[in-house]
């Protein structure tokens, strides 16, 4: 199978499994919604209070066990870590305000698209527009810097994590939250979202699909073949959509989702950037750090703590709106992570590759 | 004939390609890249290959070289 094949019929398994998943009781339009998903699990975990965002979501489990089985297999599997991690945790933290001021991950945009959301429109200009930001910064010589081999066991310590999350969720002790009503509450059957997690998990670590690669790939390097994934799932969920009665077009009305043009424009923007920055979108960020790349399980760390900080600070749009806390947030944001681009410049790689090429080697 | 190294270990994408990219627009004729995932190195390949160059890999221990050349 060509690799070209592999990654169209792993968008095209994203699509449909994020139909199924809306049909067998996801809200409508997240089917998959990795930052929206990391906001339930912290709330399921009592990190922050918002009780409409309250459960632990087994397809964020699934997919980083799929993800970490899958690279057992393959011989992907190796701990690395000690790219700046800390810039990554603060990167982490602000894509996910960016997406929360949305109301979405990259990777919810595009099913907002195929299920008629106009709004996502101008949140897929702003993500643009920031990953062509992040593409500057990338062309001038952005690096976090080297990863360094770890010990295998560090590399276990995420999978177990997210077993551990999964207990949570099947023992639920009085201190794991479940929400009664709102999107927290609307949510497939705990076998089917292990199960679809599992599946996107296998093919997105069999394939690297990524939002943000996509879209960074074809202005970078005019390669197409990320986003061709990106486009498999747009015509399968949109397919998937109309036959299943959830195609609904226009602004208004639209579920989990708002239609303030300029904030879901600077929200998406902030995600984009912060997302180029890291080298891929929060999935993305999950089946590496399933791959045992410790920089990317601090970068979920800080989308987590992300998630809680817009919860408990009202900094997350609702259905209602942006709140005035949250433009605020993706205002620092963007400056943050402007400032973190600008700062991790590595001036050699600018001029003559010094240390990188060796004349004559 | 002897190629200038890139080494990109230890570089998380999509730097491995900027710095191919880069060093291919200093040395067109060819560069060996040396890289350490699996990830980066069927990314390198795949962008030289789509600017028209050959490419061999090989193992190298842990590592992989790619051997680029027009």
């Amino acid at each position: 199978m060509s690799s070209r094949k592999g990654i169209i019929l792993a968008g095209g398994l994203v699509g449909l499994l994020a139909v199924l998943l809306v049909h067998f009781g996801n809200p409508v339009n997240m089917g998959f919604c990795i930052v929206c998903f990391i906001r339930d699990t912290a709330g399921g975990l009592g990190l922050h209070r918002a009780g409409v965002v309250q459960y632990i979501r087994p397809e964020l489990i699934g997919m980083a066990l799929g993800a970490w089985i899958m690279a057992l297999g393959s011989g992907d599997f190796k701990a690395r870590g000690g790219s700046s991690p800390f810039t990554r945790l603060i990167l982490g933290f602000f894509v996910v305000i960016g997406a929360l001021m949305f109301l979405g991950c990259p990777l919810r945009m595009v099913l907002r698209l195929a299920g008629g959301d106009l709004t996502a429109i101008l949140g897929l200009i702003g993500f643009t527009v920031g990953i062509i930001i992040g593409v500057l910064f990338l062309n001038r010589g952005f690096t976090l810097k080297k990863t360094y081999t770890l010990n295998r066991a560090e590399g276990f310590l995420f999978p177990a994590m997210q077993i551990a999350f999964f207990i949570l969720l099947i023992v639920a002790p009085a201190f794991v939250f479940f929400s009664d009503s709102g999107p927290g509450s609307m949510h497939a059957p705990i076998a089917i979202a292990l199960i679809a997690g599992l599946l996107v998990g296998i093919a997105a670590q069999r394939t690297r699909l990524c939002m943000v690669g996509g879209i960074r790939d074809l202005i970078m390097f005019k390669d197409t073949h990320l986003i061709s994934g990106f486009a498999a799932i747009l015509v399968v969920a949109f397919v998937g959509a109309l036959i299943t009665g959830n195609f609904n077009l226009g602004f208004e009305g639209q579920p989990v989702a708002h239609n303030d043009g300029l904030w879901n424009f600077l929200g998406m923007a902030l995600a984009g950037l912060g997302s180029v920055l890291l080298g891929g979108c929060p999935l993305r960020q999950i089946i590496l750090s399933a791959e045992g790349n410790i920089d990317s399980a601090i970068t979920f760390i800080g989308m987590l703590i992300g998630a809680a900080f817009a919860h408990n600070f009202g900094l997350a749009s609702s259905a209602a709106g942006p709140t005035g806390g949250g433009k605020v947030a993706v205002i620092i944001g963007l400056v943050v992570v402007v400032a973190i681009g600008s700062m991790n410049m590595d001036k050699s790689s600018d001029v003559t590759m010094k240390g990188d090429v060796r004349l004559g080697a | 004939m002897a190629l200038n190294t890139v080494d990109a270990r230890g570089r998380a994408c999509p730097e491995p390609v900027v710095l191919t990219r880069n060093a291919l627009g200093q040395f067109p004729l060819g560069v060996q890249v040396i890289l350490d995932n699996t990830t980066a190195r069927d990314n390198v390949k795949r962008f030289a290959e789509s600017k028209g160059y050959q490419v061999v890999a090989k193992n190298d221990g842990e590592d992989f070289v790619l051997v680029i050349t027009k």
